[in-house]
């Protein structure tokens, strides 16, 4: 059983802490074109905050990401990836081939487009996958 | 049984080694990877596939399907541990149960 670990200095400490690190993450992602990063940092960054606040703050504070949340979301993030993939196969592409993607842009920007849009499901991917393996690990017994 | 699966084993290894010798030497700028495909994302990358970073581009774009069978295989690790860990709590609670 995971009992609430935190005192008033770390409820405090990572209340400043969190939101950077949210904020990170989303950077992370979306800055992966430009700098090193990517979908899967940047998902273990939002699992870890998330983790993070679950254990100081007790078991009831998930955030909304309980386990079988984390499960969905794991999910739809590698039915995103797949998703975009065959979506490519629509417009006479192949399969991850995002550049025939219809969105009114330049090809190498629709690929740019369609490289974030796979980042994306990475990223939730990643996140959904370590939440629902450490609250395996870690979780009470109903 | 055992024998065999280990003489098929050393010949496996054998046939890797022998095939080995083949491969062109570390750091050769004349291999087909060195001479073809390297340059061709160095030079091409950004304006391919809109992304600066080199190491994106390869991963998400050019090789997205190595990308895909790595996400599908933390999700197939995440789901094994659910079954496994969730089955084997289940299995200990109705083992109390019965008692």
């Amino acid at each position: 059983m995971r009992e609430r670990y935190g005192t008033t200095i770390l409820d405090t400490a990572i209340r400043l802490l969190v939101p950077f690190y949210l904020l990170y993450a989303v950077y992370v992602l979306v800055h992966g074109h430009y700098s090193p990063g990517g979908g899967f940092q940047a998902g273990v960054t939002l699992a870890a905050s998330i983790l993070l606040v679950n254990m100081v703050q007790g078991d009831e504070v998930t955030w909304g990401v309980n386990k079988q949340t984390a499960v969905i979301l794991a999910s739809i993030g590698t039915f995103i990836y797949a998703g975009i993939g065959i979506l490519a196969l629509f417009w006479g592409g192949n399969f991850l081939d995002y550049g025939v993607l219809p969105l009114g842009e330049i090809e190498p920007k629709v690929r740019a487009l369609g490289t974030l849009g796979i980042e994306t499901g990475v990223t939730l991917g990643v996140m959904g996958t370590f939440i629902v393996i450490f609250n395996l690990l870690t979780g009470r017994e109903e | 049984m055992k024998k065999v699966a280990l003489i098929l084993l050393l010949l496996l290894a054998g046939l890797f080694i022998y095939t080995s010798f083949d491969l062109p030497p570390t750091n050769d700028l004349n291999s087909p990877p060195a001479a073809h495909v390297s340059p061709r994302y160095i030079e091409m990358a950004h304006e391919e596939t809109g992304a600066v970073n080199m190491v994106t581009a390869v991963l998400a774009d050019y090789r997205g399907y190595d990308t895909l069978g790595e996400t599908t295989v933390i999700f197939t690790a995440g789901i094994s541990c659910l079954l496994i860990l969730e089955a084997r709590r289940k299995q200990k609670r109705n083992k109390r149960g019965g008692r």
